[in-house]
């Protein structure tokens, strides 16, 4: 509809202001910023976790603990083993020094390591088959009896353990948030609608149907959500990219934050707001429709 | 058009109608008139379907009311052009967009000639833009009116509208009124006002209802 002095579409029925559009608007800001980081931190640990499990998954470790004249002998007798083992790329003895580097966090750096009795370490990296772990272990219980192999399958397992978990939690709170917001969305909706009972009553006075004065407050708070998670989230990003860098620590906000192909999700945010924003209010407007008939 | 057979109607254990019946047709010009409280704004909300009757068959345009759906309710309002004495208008839209009301929410464009016409017609073409709140007591009586009408209505019921503006006023809405029965509109028009119905039977051929004591009569030709 377009003429002079006429020029009102459906969405015009319903009164502009009222504490409702500030509260939506609130809402969804607030839900969008704290989802950004829900994302974000799920993201994250998965990376962080996947890195770790990644790292380990690739090499593994022999410790040989074997009497003082023969540790010599059956670290050879290990390393000849592992020569001929398919799925090892390569593998050597730690020396005393990178031994003494492993346990300084723990026993200092003045460690006389030749007068205790500390196994010897053997570094192994697979290749991308990886090997069988089942017939090493055999073969070095037949050639180097003080030689136990570890592939790191018990470290592991937990980090991908974590990793799910993480993951699950992170999916668990942006529905948790989604649903938090359609609450609160279907609140201001409710309290919209009857605050605007007098209005309702005129549009059916002129025998507007229920859809159509519903179809008025959707849009009306769908633009809402909209605006207002577009400020959420993007307040989020700025946060965000505005964390100090801790690279190099290996923690987990070491990933914090998009990259790449992760940069979509942020989108999806806005986007996720308005269609809860949409079926919240429209669920809202008929059920309250229904009952003001 | 509606049609009102042996209805019962009342709130909680009042009870306004007993056994009322009536039939509105193409053409009819009917004044509803009886004390306050006689139940003569209940009576024009059934005919709108704002209520539904307790007991009887209220039709209109040939269906039962009780088995409309919300939706047909809907549609079947656009056929009814109602005036209230309280006028309601949407007070955040101008003049212009409150006639345009029942034409917006039907999804159909506004004929801009017939607009201009209806304007016109009551007199608010220089109102146009104003807020309903600017309009005196008279003006926001057209307005009503011109939102009545501009779905081109068979039927309009007007509930007291000229009880808050004066004699004048009420004349030229009285016009009005009459013009659109001519067009053969039913017209229902609920009002205390006996000098209107005077002059309305000098012009027309109107019949008078009585809604007292919970039935409704035919009142005297000497009114």
């Amino acid at each position: 509809m377009s003429a002079p002095g006429i020029d009102l579409s459906t969405n015009d029925i319903v009164p502009p202001s009222g504490f409702t559009a500030r509260l939506t608007l609130f809402t969804s800001a607030a839900m969008a910023f704290l989802a950004v980081f829900a994302v974000a931190l799920s993201l994250a640990s998965t990376q962080l976790a996947t890195r770790w499990s990644d790292a380990m998954a690739r090499t593994a470790t022999i410790r040989l603990s074997a009497p003082a004249g023969q540790v010599e002998a059956q670290t050879r007798a290990v390393l000849a083993a592992l020569e001929t083992t398919p799925g090892v790329a390569s593998a050597r003895a730690l020396s005393d020094t990178e031994q003494q580097e492993l346990l300084a966090p723990w026993m200092g750096t003045n460690l006389p390591i030749d007068t205790l009795a500390i196994p010897r370490l053997i570094e192994v990296v697979e290749t991308a088959q990886g090997f069988d772990s089942e017939n090493l272990r055999l073969r070095l219980s037949a050639e180097a009896p003080g030689a136990v192999l570890d592939d790191h399958t018990r470290w592991r397992r937990p980090f991908i353990a974590a990793a799910e978990h993480l993951k699950f939690i992170g999916l668990v709170s942006v529905a948790l948030i989604g649903g938090a917001m359609a609450a609160m969305i279907t609140l201001a909706a409710n309290s919209a609608l009857a605050a605007n009972a007098q209005v309702i009553r005129v549009l059916r006075l002129v025998g507007a149907r229920d859809i159509v004065i519903a179809r008025a407050f959707v849009r009306r708070f769908s633009a809402r959500a909209l605006v207002g998670a577009l400020v959420g989230a993007g307040a989020g990003v700025v946060a965000l990219l505005l964390l100090p860098s801790v690279s190099g620590a290996e923690t987990i906000f070491d990933g914090l934050g998009f990259s790449g192909s992760s940069w979509f999700l942020v989108p999806m945010i806005p986007a996720g707001a308005i269609l809860v924003a949409y079926l919240a209010t429209r669920f809202a407007a008929l059920r309250m429709l229904g009952r003001m008939a | 058009m509606i049609e009102l057979a042996h209805v019962a109607f009342g709130y909680g254990k009042r009870q306004l109608f007993a056994d009322v019946s009536l039939a509105l047709n193409e053409g009819d010009f009917f004044f509803l008139t009886g004390p306050s409280g006689a139940g003569k704004t209940t009576f024009m909300r059934l005919c709108y379907l704002d209520l539904l009757p307790e007991k009887g068959s209220l039709k209109l345009f040939g269906n039962e009311a009780r088995d409309l759906s919300r939706d047909q309710v809907a549609l079947t309002r656009q056929r009814i052009g109602v005036v209230h004495q309280d006028c309601q208008f949407l007070e955040h839209l101008s003049v212009v967009e409150n006639i345009a009301l029942p034409l917006t929410v039907g999804g159909r464009d506004v004929p801009l000639g017939d607009m201009e016409e209806l304007l016109n017609w009551v007199g608010l073409a220089d109102h146009r833009n104003a807020l309903p709140a600017q309009l005196s007591g008279g003006e926001r009586q057209r307005a009503a009116l011109a939102r009545a009408v501009m779905m081109d209505p068979d039927v309009i019921l007007a509930d007291e509208p000229t009880g808050n503006i004066d004699w004048e006023m009420s004349q030229r809405l009285l016009t009005l009124l009459l013009e659109l029965n001519r067009m053969g509109k039913a017209i229902l028009l609920a009002t205390h006002d006996l000098a209107l119905i005077r002059q309305a039977k000098s012009q027309a051929s109107t019949r008078v209802l009585r809604l007292a004591g919970g039935e409704l009569q035919a009142a005297g030709v000497d009114l």
